[in-house]
């Protein structure tokens, strides 16, 4: 089992507090697109046997390529892989770049999920937030996208947006029922070095809310999923049965996946590698044939502790049968313990799992399980 | 011997004394430019930073004067409170003085206690007003202050400007003019004071040591009187830039001596040379074994460290005599030292060095004074660390160091500084004005009063410009008692403190606020709590930690979100744990950032 990514680094406008790689020079659209296809033909071996399950366009804003663009890009990907397997192709997409046009296209390329940047229904926050689209807009897109015969259809929602109270989070969970998705992603506003918020929280003129405040309001958010029939899968992923998105959980259960594009990330079960985050040398590197990429190799301890930290985020838990097959080592029994006690972790079944208490302390039970240097 | 001048300089901090001393050195030809080095005889890099001599050398000059050549030997002090020991001993050492004010300031506290060390040691005071070319000098007011103090003439006070080269030459004649040659007889018994010792790596301690009679030949058997301990003379020598071996030195010199002695204990200043054969009978007087004022742990960041660090310590030791120190062992802490300082700023001095020379990181628990336990049958049991505190019903009463504090400030600081020395449990005994504008203060207070911040409270009610001085005048009956701290009820051992029974609500509800601050959110609740005996006096709480996972962990993230929880989880082993509770490093020191 495997997927493919493909990294479009292309967006309109910077959101403010995104620290993705993007550009907002569209000039090189079309280069970017050749050597995107020149890439997947240099690396059609990585995933080795590995079955091709899904393929993911992110960014960036893929939206932002043409139907024609994406489907050189599909093509080359068939041309180059063994792609009879693939059940999910999803694209990313801002609500402002989905019209009626593009969706119905978008359809008939394959695409059968998209994943839609809606962040949030309130114009102010999207206006603070730089988001290129209105309120308006993000509550027609689903519909439209449904009326073009997408059922697969996820939401980004982001909380946290410092605010007195928690009425406008409320009002946005409560829209982002009335919408019905079937899956929705809802992340924490983080103010990421290097981005707009991060340089005005630096001088003052922007404060991120409290770990309470996020806290709250990350509650809420279970409360909202839990009653209406969402199961959350990872921490910040909710499905309705059937809605899971199958590309995003093989990255927290191990498996193989190929990264194309500048600053797009590959793992072949052993190795991490990720391209260059600048689209000028990505272009020009890959018009000699050559993959601009840095190799992070794992060491034992780096992989185990990999493991822990994104298979402890899903459902699915950390299976300590796996972790005594693959790399021979228990992990502290004495800290499994308290967390049981404390009521931060279950076991089951030999699988370490969260309790709703401990997903919010996710990264902190993970690291007090990391191990160390393993000889 | 008539042609030899033995002086030190007497001057406060900032006074520019290194300045001068570098002039003195590069007019005799004793350094050549190129040798020249910006104040020379501060030469560890701490004392650099910090602009204080801490160790004292001594530097020997030439100078020719009316046709006939001298040997002026220079004797370096050390110009903080916390060395006035050291200070004493090479105020010993000479029959004269420099005193070197700074024309801009006015004389200080601590110039005058070492001024009045040098009268009582008979020698000859030749004032200088420094900095005269600064645009703020004030050379009239403080030549007053001058005549005032020493009762001199107005012209025996020589201008000069350590910086500008001024009045250089009129110093050096001076030395040679004003300054007693030094007495005794080359042909009597040995007799030498040690008033300073060198540590090198290679040839084990240097011993700098002043001849008052007799005279040393390389080679000779000789005894140091207080120690009883017995050397031979391998190598003498004069000290220039470099070492400068001699065959022989007489009466009036002032020299090293290399007698492969590796440990700096054994090596006393104060301390008597003499020969074995033919042994002088009387010591040098003013001999004391140097008492350590303030006491406190000192433990490795990492456990595992605790033998690295006793090495490193040892190896300090060698070159610093002073500082003395035995294992302790605390159960926050784990293993590590109690140790003994001059003062706080030896303390520091002390830490940093641990960090700069020998790569050591450690922690320094609350500083403390020894208080004396009275038993009922009145045996005195000596405290030195909050854990030694005997149960209150096996103790008639405490007591604890008390100090005359000299205070000179200028006249309208005198009220804040009366109120801060109040605060500080101080009695006022004394107040004059030196002149119009300078007052003199003096007041009795406990020691543990100014061990953790009063200097600086001082400096910033002042502007700086009150300076402290202080002795120790024995121990009084006070009602102290011990602070603990608790963590989720498990006592801190390492946070514990003696404090005054008065003052032990506040510092308890303080103490409790401060560890609040610096004790980091955790998985469950924290209850701080601070008592005396079972009484809890006060009480802090640091709530559950209740959010620490990111959003986002896709496959870019995976790699460089686990690096971070790596090196987070490394950071954690920095901290020292007591029954669940994780507590950084600086929260054993909270108890000096009380403010």
């Amino acid at each position: 089992m495997a997927g493919i990514y493909i990294h479009i680094p292309f967006c309109k406008q910077a959101c403010h507090y995104c620290d993705f790689h993007f550009s907002t020079n569209l000039s090189y659209k079309s280069a970017m697109v050749q050597a995107i296809m020149t890439e997947a033909a240099l690396q059609k071996g990585f995933l080795k046997e590995h079955k091709i399950k899904t393929i993911y366009f992110g960014g960036g804003t893929p939206s932002l390529l043409s139907s024609q663009e994406l489907e050189l890009i599909l093509n080359t990907l068939a041309k180059n892989f063994d792609l009879s397997q693939v059940g999910e192709i999803t694209l990313e997409a801002n609500p402002d770049d989905l019209s009626r046009e593009k969706l119905t296209e978008l359809k008939q390329l394959g695409i059968n999920r998209l994943s839609i940047g809606i962040q949030s229904f309130h114009e102010p926050f999207l206006q603070m937030m730089n988001r290129a689209h209105t309120a308006q807009e993000a509550l027609q897109v689903v519909d439209h996208a449904r009326a073009a015969g997408f059922d697969k259809l996820s939401i980004d929602l982001i909380y946290a947006i410092p605010h007195a109270d928690h009425t406008i989070w409320q009002k946005d969970l409560a829209i982002a029922m009335s919408i019905d998705p079937g899956h929705i992603s809802s992340y924490c506003l983080t103010v990421e070095p290097g981005t707009a918020l991060g340089r005005w929280q630096t001088s003052g003129k922007f404060e991120a809310s409290s770990d309470d405040f996020a806290a709250d309001q990350f509650e809420l958010l279970l409360a909202t999923m839990d009653k209406h029939g969402y199961e959350q899968y990872e921490i910040s992923n909710f499905a309705k049965e059937g809605h899971h998105s199958q590309h995003n959980s093989a990255y927290w259960q191990y498996i193989p996946y190929l990264g194309l594009g500048p600053g797009a990330h590959s793992f072949d079960g052993e190795q991490r590698q990720h391209n260059i985050s600048h689209n000028p040398k990505y272009i020009k590197s890959l018009q000699a044939d050559l993959i601009p990429a840095t190799i992070d190799h794992l060491s034992p301890s780096d992989q185990l502790n990999e493991y822990i930290l994104t298979s402890l985020r899903t459902k699915w838990g950390t299976s300590l049968e796996k972790i005594a097959n693959t790399w021979q080592i228990t992990l502290d029994l004495n800290k499994i313990h308290n967390f049981i006690q404390d009521q931060f972790l279950s076991l089951e079944h030999n699988t370490l799992k969260l309790t709703p208490k401990g997903r919010l302390l996710a990264d902190q039970i993970a690291m007090e399980l990391f191990v160390e240097d393993m000889v | 011997m008539d042609k030899i001048r033995n002086f030190c300089i007497i001057a406060h901090i900032d006074h520019g004394k290194s300045t001068l001393a570098d002039r003195l050195l590069e007019f005799t030809q004793t350094v050549t430019e190129r040798q020249m080095q910006n104040q020379l005889l501060d030469n560890m890099d701490l004392e650099r930073e910090r602009g204080i001599t801490i160790k004292s050398h001594a530097i020997q000059m030439n100078y020719k004067y009316k046709g006939e050549t001298y040997v002026l030997n220079l004797i370096d002090t050390p110009g903080h409170v916390d060395f006035s020991y050291e200070v004493s001993r090479s105020i010993a050492a000479c029959e004269g003085a420099l005193l070197i004010v700074d024309a801009s300031q006015g004389i200080e506290a601590q110039t005058i206690s070492n001024l009045y060390l040098a009268l009582g040691h008979d020698l000859e005071i030749i004032p200088v007003l420094n900095k005269i070319d600064l645009p703020g000098a004030m050379p009239e007011d403080v030549a007053d202050q001058v005549v005032d103090l020493l009762g001199c003439d107005r012209d025996e006070i020589i201008h000069a400007s350590g910086k500008e080269g001024i009045g250089i030459e009129d110093i050096l004649n001076a030395i040679v003019e004003r300054v007693p040659a030094p007495k005794g007889d080359p042909d009597g018994p040995l007799r030498a004071m040690i008033f300073d010792s060198v540590f090198n790596s290679f040839r084990g301690i240097e011993v700098i040591f002043r001849i008052f009679n007799g005279s040393i030949k390389k080679g000779d058997r000789i005894k140091f009187m207080n120690t009883g301990k017995e050397y031979d003379a391998d190598e003498i020598g004069v000290l220039r830039l470099s070492q400068d071996p001699q065959q022989e030195m007489s009466a009036g010199n002032v020299g090293y001596l290399i007698s492969g002695i590796k440990v700096a204990k054994e090596v006393k200043v104060g301390d008597t040379i003499t020969h074995v054969h033919r042994p002088t009978e009387k010591a040098i007087q003013g001999f004391e074994n140097v008492k350590p004022m303030v006491f406190a742990g000192i433990y490795p960041v990492d456990t595992t460290e605790f033998e690295e660090l006793r090495a490193s310590m040892e190896k300090l030791q060698l070159n610093d005599a002073s500082l003395v120190w035995e294992p302790e062992t605390s159960a926050a802490l784990g293993f590590g030292f109690r140790c003994g300082f001059l003062g706080m700023l030896h303390m520091e001095i002390v830490q940093e060095r641990l960090e700069r020379e020998f790569d050591m990181t450690v922690i320094t628990t609350v500083p403390s004074v020894q208080f004396h336990a009275v038993k009922t049958n009145g045996d005195i049991t000596k405290i030195n660390a909050p854990s030694d505190m005997p149960e209150p019903n096996t103790i008639s009463h405490i007591e604890e160091p008390f100090i005359k504090a000299q205070i000179i400030t200028a006249a309208e600081y005198v009220g804040p500084i009366i109120s801060l020395c109040m605060d500080k449990r101080g009695l006022m005994k004394n107040q004059v004005y030196l002149t119009t504008d300078r007052v003199e203060l003096t007041f009795e207070m406990p020691l543990a009063e100014i061990v953790f911040d009063f200097f600086d409270k001082l400096k910033t009610i002042s502007r700086g410009y009150a300076s402290l001085d202080y002795e120790l005048i024995g121990f009084r009956r006070s009602t102290m008692v011990k602070l603990d701290v608790m963590l989720n009820g498990e006592k801190v051992d390492a946070l514990s403190a003696i404090v005054h029974r008065d003052k032990a609500y506040e510092w308890g509800k303080r103490l409790c606020e401060k560890l609040k601050e610096l004790i980091p959110r955790q998985m469950f609740e924290i209850a701080i709590q601070a008592s005396i005996g079972t009484k809890i006096i006060a009480r802090e709480t640091v709530k559950a930690l209740r959010k620490n996972v990111l959003a986002k962990c896709y496959g870019g993230d995976i790699s460089r979100k686990r690096k971070l929880l790596e090196k987070q989880k490394k950071g954690k082993k920095r901290m020292r744990q007591v029954g669940n509770v994780e507590i950084p490093q600086e929260a054993f020191m909270a108890v000096l950032k009380l403010d």
